[in-house]
């Protein structure tokens, strides 16, 4: 059973890998974002040096940082659930459902391979040019690196939970490009993208600080930036673990529900 | 008499384009909860960039050397004009996903302009939520601002907002024509619309000067708001240009239009189908 879903993950990872010519574009506008946005950090910080307990050198290191890690947490979205939200809508679904592999553990394994791939790619390569023009703050340490690479795949999975109700949820809506672009826009906002959640202000930054989405780039982010160690990082992936189990399960809760709703229609 | 035909296919075309939208604004509206929420994501989008500006200002005074509501006028100009362009041409860069199915095809064989037809290709209406985004922070900052406004200065905000409108929308037109040579690379484009509406919030002080040069001189993004906006707010251009050059967006829109066109014709022209 193992075997099965280690087969999905390698062809999520050679599906993506194909597109190459994507790929490169990808990579493109990252980098031209990545430009664009440590310009503003760098007038930002300029004016308030450490804000948010950052010097200027992290504070790039971050913005490098999120857009390696867009692609590969899916921050916006567009990964696997435009796919799903399809099937449910043209009935495609009703296969899914007879295959003798889990739903949600086929899509996930999927996912994961996707991840990979675009973490090799995508996160790497913008970070890496964006090294060439500023001075970033990466560490020596090769285990912050293990610890940081750790971190991400605990985003991953919290990124994909989330997703995966959002996919779940066009059994109700039909159409469900409207809860995505929303659940989306929100992932990006509080996952840090604009700006990092130590430099959100007084509650909403408490707050942004507890939602899952942090999970998807500030928790990874710190950890390589080496503000987590110690204990501190044991809590950091202890928090992750904890939004992944609550998400996942409530997915598998969901999807119990949408499939005792599923009717196909005989032909 | 070519003058006329010219003409007479703009006008096909911009009636092709209006009938095609009209069934995508129905075809919308037969899921209204999803419509509703898509309208509501597209406002919140933009919004939630506003929310980050403010945080940043939340901590300092002003972000190279520009106040919260100067920066909110560039934020407001870009946004409507991008907005702008994003209704009338957002879908171009399903081009590459046509091309890619064979889709293309179909619509090479309709009497009907293939530009408008991609063009008005899942019509959004949702996408009026970024323009009323952008209008309320550009409302909010001409009230705020303390502007020595002048007749050339008032007729120049509504001149802003529909050439930037069409700059972008030729951005777009010439990342459709790339499409017919790399058809996964719809994302390159995304740099210039989604990359240049973030870079043209924040004033060009910001931003290293081979930049601003690059997007002056090469991607003429700069006559989108920050040459004419400048002019308005009465700020020098960190470039060394004279200051005419804040009148000429319309022009520049005119060319960038006029060139897109080109590259246009040329992608659809080397356009071969699989043929099976």
């Amino acid at each position: 059973m193992i075997r099965l879903y280690a087969l999905v993950a390698a062809g999520g990872f050679r599906r993506h890998a194909t597109y190459r010519v994507a790929t490169v574009a990808g990579v493109f506008t990252n980098t031209v974002f990545g430009f664009i946005v440590a310009y503003t950090y760098i007038a930002l910080w300029d004016q308030k040096p450490h804000l948010g307990g950052y010097d200027q050198a992290q504070a790039l290191t971050y913005v490098w940082l999120g857009q390696g890690m867009m692609a590969t947490v899916a921050m916006l979205g567009g990964g696997f659930e435009d796919e799903l939200i399809e099937r449910v809508r043209s009935g495609d679904i009703a296969t899914d459902l007879y295959r003798p592999a889990d739903l949600q553990l086929w899509w996930l394994a999927g996912d994961l391979g996707r991840a990979a791939f675009h973490f090799l790619v995508r996160g790497t390569m913008p970070m890496m040019l964006g090294a060439l023009v500023f001075d970033l703050a990466l560490p020596d340490n090769p285990f912050v690196w293990i610890a940081f690479v750790f971190s991400v795949v605990l985003g991953v999975v919290v990124s994909f939970a989330v997703r995966y109700l959002v996919a779940l949820s066009s059994f109700w809506l039909l159409d469900g490009a409207g809860v995505a672009q929303i659940i989306g826009l929100v992932s990006l906002f509080f996952s840090g993208m604009l700006l990092p959640l130590n430099v959100f202000p007084g509650v909403l930054g408490e707050l942004a600080k507890v939602l899952p989405w942090s999970s998807l780039l500030q928790i990874p982010a710190d950890v390589l930036l080496g503000k987590h160690t110690g204990w501190g990082l044991v809590g950091a992936y202890a928090f992750q673990l904890g939004w992944a189990a609550v998400l996942l399960t409530v997915g598998r809760l969901l999807q119990s529900a949408a499939t005792r709703k599923v009717v196909v229609q005989g032909g | 008499m070519a003058e006329t035909e010219a003409r007479g296919r703009t006008l096909d075309g911009i009636r092709a384009y209006g009938l095609i939208a009209s069934m995508w604004v129905r075809s919308t509206m037969a899921y209204r909860a999803s419509f509703a929420m898509t309208a509501l994501g597209n406002f919140a989008a933009t919004g939630f960039d506003f929310v980050a500006i403010l945080m940043m200002f939340s901590h300092v005074d002003s972000l190279g050397g520009y106040s919260l509501p100067e920066i909110a006028f560039l934020y407001g100009t870009a946004g409507v004009s991008f907005g702008l362009s994003d209704l009338v041409m957002g879908s171009m860069d399903r081009l590459g996903r046509r091309i890619r199915d064979g889709t293309l095809d179909t619509l090479l064989v309709r009497p009907a302009p293939v530009l408008a037809q991609v063009a008005a290709d899942r019509f959004a209406l949702r996408r009026l939520g970024r323009i009323t985004q952008g209008l309320l922070v550009l409302g909010y900052a001409l009230l705020v601002l303390d502007i020595d406004w002048t007749v050339v200065k008032v007729l120049l905000v509504p001149v802003m907002l529909l050439s930037g409108g069409a700059i972008f929308g030729a951005v777009f037109v010439v990342g459709a024509a790339f499409q017919f040579w790399a058809q996964d690379a719809s994302e390159v484009q995304n740099s210039f619309t989604y990359g240049g509406v973030t870079m043209l919030v924040y004033p060009p002080t910001v931003f290293a000067k081979d930049l601003v040069r690059g997007v002056t001189f090469v991607i003429p993004l700069a006559f989108v708001n920050w040459l004419p906006a400048l002019y308005v707010l009465g700020r020098p251009y960190p470039l060394d240009v004279p200051q005419w050059l804040a009148f000429t967006p319309p022009l520049v829109a005119a060319a960038c239009m006029g060139l897109a066109g080109l590259a246009w014709r040329a992608g659809l022209r080397s356009y071969r189908s699989t043929g099976s």
